[in-house]
């Protein structure tokens, strides 16, 4: 993507005023990056991951349509021994593990003062908002009726029920995030009142994150417990299982923070701020450290789950092979590799394992919530128009992902310049007005801090 | 909408005279575990009797209007029906209450039938893993479903340790849980006994108060302790269920899951759930701890540093 515009000597939104005329930029050019609308869609043209984005939506979306008009039946095998799929295996036991990201780091930047961390702060936020709202459009397709969404919340209330809390506190987490990430969004289109208002809150809404994370990541895992004896015993235990699932989504989502910067960085570079970009190295590092620390408690308590069951005779079985393939690959691999990434300080290695991490995170949601559910009774295998539709839907979350970090002040710093520097700038002639938008460029770069 | 439930009124109950009286805890405890309904009605599935003669399935098919079967009831050709390799022989489904199946006695060689349908559960997993509150236990000992607030999560499905309850996927506007009801509405209510029962021509399937059926099937098994199997599957299992079997194969033979928990699936749930308003309590006060701890001492470092700048 940036090839054209680097050839013409572009320069991306940053800042609240255009620093050619001192004027502010209209929310049409601020939509367009700054682009003539010609310039724009020829940049959507050029680049090929749009055209792989356009092919999925094409055969995506009429699947989709084809779910609604035919009911669940059309898109899956309709089994009522596996009542779910990849919608919610996926979507809701995959994703919102990943998104744990926002509240990890808004604990350890907002709540611990570790402002090494700020430059990530919004993207991890983002990550967790984003994640949580494309979980629930995958439980829009899976559920029925995807009309009554909002029952448990004002129509019937099944209070008993765990899904009852996971409803509600991913419906409370969400609004929380949207606050969140609201202040980037206020920066951008200029509402500086707001934002104050939304910051003044910070504290609050990051506590809040933490109640709402801890119990709803740990009762994904209370899910499975109404299914003793369907899920196998490695995966399946009474009394840890939530805190397994609540203990995993931790390095999920730092190994997530990690992963999504790494893409970042590589495709879209010339949106990321300087100071991003420089602190980049020792925030991935700094993250992988955490992430290690939760990997190896998790393995501890893996081990512990074991023992608490006495389930050393599975291990032998067929499954103990799978499961230990799933701790090897997904728990064991990373802290070792982790381990020498960060004494080597090896971003590059640290960055590889972060996804192999994610993979091992997916392999044990999906073992727990689909492979090894019914494990006495016959496997399935998902309907290949179920898997089109996660597809599509993964696709439609990186789509909106890549639209709000190409605007937003995500990774990098919104720069403002205070009203009489303005009213300067609107004064002085051309020839000025070429000097004032280098003292507001040295102005804004000020702002960082020590990079 | 309709009525306290049943559970969130032992939840109140329980919770409430722990509080105005702590000297009773005894009896708080006490009301948390739910036995079932004292006059709750149940019928007791004697396998020894049943000849697979599918008139049950006839009658349920009839007496809920449900379609059709692609094969007729009298052909007995759907017992040599299996699925997913083998694995799994004909269930219920969205079109089908209930289902007779039949197995092989590996000693005798005879052919043993075995009906399902729902065992309607004191403590059902439906109904407590339900969270619009879609189920309800009634008095008379049936678990009936409301489409009308169902929102189509299939944790039910899940939860079912008998795995029972269908859905049916090919309805794009009203999709809804398909299972059996104990005949509640047309029948259980007026106290009459459900359709399948009253078709039987066997008497494979006696119809009474649960507590009386419990004591019925263990005369049967004093009186003929050769013949029965010393076990009524469903008296204690997850709870205990208003449906009972009793059978001079062994159980896991036959089909029946032996290795189900013998207390409610609900109780799996209950040490997460009870963590949940401590975590609600102590949360806030321990991070806002945490968070004065671990800035105040940097506010003071940073400000040490710019003083001696």
């Amino acid at each position: 993507m940036n090839h054209l515009i680097v050839n013409k000597g572009y320069q991306p939104i940053d800042s609240l005023n255009n620093p050619d005329n001192g004027q502010k930029w209209s929310l049409w050019r601020k939509l367009l990056l700054g682009l003539s609308p010609s310039d724009y869609f020829r940049q959507v043209l050029r680049n090929p991951f749009n055209w792989v984005l356009g092919l999925i939506f094409a055969i995506g979306l009429p699947v989709i349509i084809y779910r609604y008009a035919t009911g669940l039946g059309g898109v899956m095998h309709a089994s009522y021994d596996y009542p779910w799929g990849l919608f919610l295996g996926f979507g809701l036991f995959c994703m919102v593990p990943l998104s744990a990201s926002g509240f990890l780091l808004g604990t350890t930047v907002e709540l611990f003062g570790h402002k090494k961390f700020k430059p990530i702060l919004r993207l991890a936020l983002l990550n967790g908002l984003l994640g949580y709202f494309f979980a629930v459009v995958y439980l829009l397709v899976d559920l029925g009726c995807p009309w009554r969404l909002y029952y448990p919340m004002f129509v019937s209330w099944g209070t008993a029920a765990v899904l009852f809390l996971v409803g509600w506190h991913v419906a409370t987490y969400l609004s929380v995030q949207i606050m969140e990430v609201s202040e980037a969004f206020f920066e951008w289109v200029n509402w500086p009142t707001a934002k104050k208002f939304i910051h003044s809150g910070t504290i609050g809404l990051t506590v809040a994150g933490i109640i709402l994370s801890t119990l709803h990541q740990g009762a994904l895992g209370t899910l499975l417990c109404y299914a003793p004896g369907k899920v196998h015993p490695l995966w399946y235990s009474q009394e840890f299982l939530w805190i397994f699932y609540l203990c995993s989504s931790v390095f999920a989502g730092i190994c997530m923070v990690i992963a999504v910067s790494t893409v970042v960085e590589k495709t879209m570079s010339w949106r990321c701020g300087s100071e991003f970009l420089d602190n980049l190295g020792p925030i991935t590092i700094g993250l992988a450290k955490g992430a290690t620390m939760a990997l190896v408690t998790y393995l501890v308590i893996k081990i512990i789950g074991i023992i608490h069951d006495n389930e050393w005779a599975y291990l032998t079985t067929g499954w103990g092979t799978w499961f230990m393939l799933e701790i090897g690959l997904g728990v064991i691999l990373p802290i070792i590799l982790f381990s020498i990434g960060i004494r080597k300080n090896s971003v590059g290695l640290v960055r590889f394992t972060a996804f192999l991490t994610i993979l091992g995170l997916m392999m044990n949601r999906l073992n727990t919530a689909l492979i090894t559910f019914n494990w006495d009774l016959y496997q399935e295998i998902p309907h290949p128009l179920e898997a089109v539709i996660t597809v599509t839907i993964f696709a439609l979350f990186i789509t909106v992902y890549r639209f709000i970090l190409y605007r937003l002040p995500i990774l990098y710093t919104w720069k403002t310049v205070s009203e009489e520097e303005l009213v300067s700038i609107a004064d002085l002639d051309s020839t000025q007005t070429q000097q004032a938008a280098v003292l507001v460029d040295t102005a804004g770069k000020e702002s960082l801090g020590p990079a | 909408m309709r009525r306290i439930s049943r559970r969130g009124f032992f939840k109140v109950t329980a919770a409430g005279s722990s509080a105005l009286a702590i000297s009773s805890t005894k009896k708080a405890f006490g009301m948390k575990e739910f036995k079932g309904y004292p006059d709750s009605m149940g019928v007791l599935v004697d396998l020894t009797r049943c000849i697979g003669c599918r008139t049950c399935e006839a009658a349920c098919n009839k007496e809920h209007g449900l379609p059709e079967p692609e094969i007729p009831f009298d052909d007995f050709s759907v017992f040599d029906q299996v699925f997913h390799d083998g694995k799994r022989k004909r269930r219920t489904s969205d079109s089908a209450y209930t289902v007779v199946n039949r197995y092989d006695d590996t000693s005798s060689g005879a052919p043993v039938y075995r009906k399902i349908q729902c065992n309607h559960c004191n403590e059902p997993a439906c109904l407590t893993s339900c969270f619009v509150n879609a189920y309800t236990k009634t008095k008379e000992g049936a678990v009936i479903y409301n489409p009308d607030v169902c929102v189509g999560c299939r944790m039910c499905m899940v939860a079912c340790p008998f795995r029972i309850p269908a859905y049916s996927y090919h309805s794009a506007l009203h999709p809804q849980i398909i299972k059996c009801n104990f005949c509640y509405d047309t029948r259980l209510k007026k106290g009459k006994p459900p359709a399948c029962v009253e078709a039987c021509p066997q008497e494979a399937l006696t119809f009474g108060h649960r507590k009386t059926l419990i004591k019925i099937a263990h005369e049967r098994i004093r009186s003929d302790p050769d013949k029965y199997v010393d076990h009524v599957y469903g008296e204690t299992e997850v709870g205990g269920t208003s449906w009972m079997y009793l059978s001079s194969v062994p159980f896991d033979q036959v089909g029946f899951d032996t290795s189900l928990q013998h207390h409610p699936i609900l109780d799996n749930t209950k040490s997460f759930l009870g963590f949940v308003p401590m975590v609600l309590g102590i949360w806030p006060a321990m991070f806002m701890g945490f968070h004065l701890l671990s800035t105040r001492g940097k506010e003071e470092t940073e400000k040490k540093v710019s003083e001696n700048k």
